[in-house]
């Protein structure tokens, strides 16, 4: 494999600049944008779009966590639990009296820490994948939601509470530009402008590239497992406080399937499971493309399920497609070479 | 290699060690939980409650052993329940509206339409080159809408189904519950292939070094598709177990149960990433899953509490197998075993 990625690095030629991942996801994205102003006449509409973000952003946070643990060859299925955990100590914290700056911050301790003891029992027993561990912590957090709160629900958020999910920072041209949606990008930049030119993100495609490597050259490997799962703990935390603001509740089954859609939307963006290749852009278009793609689909009333059928036929084709080619071209490459040995 | 010739020389005495045997130390967690259990509540070593909680974990025995051969080439699938929810979905469908088609039948569908969709993720993983875990994260998704669609929003319930398909749960073949035959009946059948066809130790061998077995002569695509197909199969076949179980056909049914299935797998001994594993240790990690879940209510503890205390006992065992291997690995180093 990394031969091939030498090779591609020599011949950035044009045609392989069109054929980057990041470009097939800007076509796909302005595929999604015709295919849904043609199906549904009230798909172009600036603030019809600017309403569907508030509605698929709150799920973007943890995307961006995400990237980061998958690029370190990592993963993490316990931030759905993450996210129910922290809004129900919000909303217990809250209703207990204190004031809900101070529940937001403790929101944002608990993901924190939710973060840091999976990055512990990861960083310090190699012997088990990331997947076992957070399985038991998914498990773990979740039920530790429902001993807080169990059928009950917490609320009765102040307005402006609400304003961090549906308000507008300013307008433009008559069209409110959400809050969350610049939150998000801020995120965004920050989570890409350190992964591309900062210190840290070089670390990160080292370790995941070649954790052992890394270890002998004077990465302290340990250290930037943990940081990167207390980051996507944080994350999920910040994910949990836009989702209460839009829920206006706090319920343990709160965002259910929420790590699986986040995982499929990073892999989507070109990021690779055993590590070390993919961008934060990708991984911004494909958050997108799955938002719009279902905010389409629901202008267009098909139902949900469909949309289901979607997402997961575009997770797996993104793969199978380029890898079916290439196995094509590998398959003809040696028929010629065993022609060319016959004469 | 004097060390292994060491080591096996001071076998020789054969003395059990908790770290060489995974078996004996799961056994002995379960028979300590179940004395715990039994102190407080006496009814729960009846055999009345022993064979209904083992019916209640007969699908996730026979998942479990599926997901086993699974996670031994190295792959793990989490599309189970989705095929679960499409067959057992599907069957109740045409059952409802043809009442006259006899069980066995809708076994049989049942199992076809489960293979079928393994088939598929046998296709993309082991011809198609994706990794497991992307590939059926997209087909779990692509199933459940197809459930989804199949439904379409209706739900099959106890009064619509046959009394010959309910009695596929509660009745009985040669004095034992059918599910609790159909599962020992299963288990047989995979630790036998397992451990005595060629094919089951291909498996093994795919999982374990894949590069050695291909230049041994393995088609590890060919072994890919095969165990991804069976696993359709079992998931088929107990998806109509599961509707006749719960008397209910839903379109979110049964979610949830693959990450029950790696759990089992995990306890059990099962290495994640490919190789190892045995299958008395997958049967005892499933049944240690369900005897807990059924324990809960019988201590009067709050359903609240199942998967907090699900999750610790998960990640203790998990960590305390670690940390004896550990143990027993420094032990080797220092010659004194």
């Amino acid at each position: 494999m990394s031969i091939q990625r030498n090779t591609m690095i020599q011949h950035s030629s044009i045609k392989s600049m069109f054929f980057k991942r990041e470009m097939i996801l800007f076509y796909l994205l302005i595929i999604v944008n015709i295919f849904n102003a043609i199906t549904s006449e009230y798909y172009l509409d600036v603030g019809g779009i600017m309403q569907a973000t508030r509605v698929f952003l709150d799920k973007g946070f943890v995307v961006l966590g995400m990237t980061y643990v998958l690029m370190i060859g990592e993963i993490d299925i316990s931030v759905a639990s993450i996210i129910a955990l922290c809004s129900c100590v919000m909303g217990v914290v809250y209703n207990a009296g204190l004031s809900l700056p101070i529940a937001m911050l403790i929101c944002i301790g608990v993901g924190a820490l939710c973060g840091l003891l999976n990055g512990i029992l990861v960083a310090k027993f190699r012997e088990l994948a990331s997947m076992i561990i957070t399985l038991a912590t998914m498990s773990l957090y979740r039920g530790i939601a429902w001993i807080l709160l169990g059928d009950k629900a917490a609320g009765g958020y102040p307005d402006w509470f609400t304003f961090l999910s549906s308000g507008d920072l300013f307008k433009i041209g008559g069209v409110g530009v959400p809050f969350i949606l610049i939150v998000f990008i801020v995120f965004a930049v920050a989570f890409g402008v350190i992964l591309r030119k900062g210190v840290f993100g070089k670390k990160l495609y080292m370790v995941g590239n070649n954790a052992e490597t890394s270890q002998y050259s004077g990465i302290k490997v340990f250290n930037i497992r943990v940081i990167v799962f207390v980051i996507i703990g944080i994350m999920s935390s910040i994910s949990a406080i836009f989702l209460t603001s839009r829920l206006a509740t706090a319920r343990p089954n709160v965002a259910t399937n929420y790590e699986m859609e986040a995982i499929a939307i990073v892999i989507l963006g070109g990021v690779k499971t055993d590590g070390g290749s993919g961008t934060v852009l990708g991984v911004v278009l494909s958050m997108f493309i799955v938002g719009l793609l279902k905010y389409g689909l629901g202008l267009n009333s098909i139902c949900s399920e469909i949309i289901l059928i979607v997402v997961g036929a575009l997770l797996v084709l993104s793969i199978l497609i380029p890898n079916m080619s290439q196995i094509i071209k590998q398959n003809t490459q040696i028929k010629k070479v065993i022609r060319s040995q016959k004469y | 290699m004097p060390v292994t010739t060491m080591i096996k020389m001071k076998q020789g005495k054969k003395r059990i060690s908790f770290s060489q045997n995974r078996e004996l130390v799961l056994l002995i967690i379960l028979i300590a939980f179940s004395i715990i259990v039994q102190v407080r509540n006496t009814q729960y070593l009846s055999l009345l409650n022993i064979s209904d909680m083992l019916v209640d974990t007969a699908v996730l025995i026979i998942i479990s052993c599926g997901m086993l051969m699974v996670m031994l080439t190295g792959g793990i699938d989490l599309s189970v329940a989705s095929i679960m929810a499409v067959s057992g979905m599907s069957t109740a469908m045409i059952m409802s509206s043809n009442p006259g088609i006899p069980p066995v039948i809708i076994i049989l569908l049942g199992v076809m339409i489960g293979t079928a969709l393994g088939l598929l993720n046998g296709l993309i993983i082991g011809k198609g080159k994706v990794i497991p875990i992307i590939a059926t994260m997209g087909t779990m998704n692509v199933y459940r809408g197809i459930t989804y669609l199949v439904a379409n929003g209706e739900q099959i319930t106890a009064s619509e189904m046959t009394e010959g398909f309910k009695k596929i749960a509660t009745g009985k073949l040669l004095g034992i519950n059918t599910l609790i035959f159909i599962t020992i009946v299963v288990a047989i059948i995979i630790y036998f292939f397992l451990s005595r066809y060629r094919l089951g130790r291909r498996i093994y061998a795919v999982g374990s070094n894949s590069e050695s077995a291909k230049i041994s002569g393995t088609n590890i695509s060919n072994v890919l598709v095969f165990v991804y197909m069976v696993m359709g199969l079992l998931c088929g076949l107990c998806g109509v177990l599961y509707v006749s179980r719960y008397s209910v056909a839903q379109a979110d049914m049964a979610s949830g149960t693959e990450m029950y299935a790696i759990a089992a797998c995990v306890l059990g001994g099962v290495n994640i990433s490919g190789g190892s594993g045995k299958l008395q240790g997958v049967l005892l990690g499933a049944i240690l899953i369900g005897f807990i879940n059924n324990a809960l209510p019988m201590l009067l503890i709050s359903s609240f509490w199942k998967q907090a205390i699900q999750g610790v006992i998960i990640l203790a065992a998990i960590l305390i197998n670690v940390i004896i291997l550990r143990r027993s690995d420094r032990m080797l180093k220092k010659g004194r075993i």
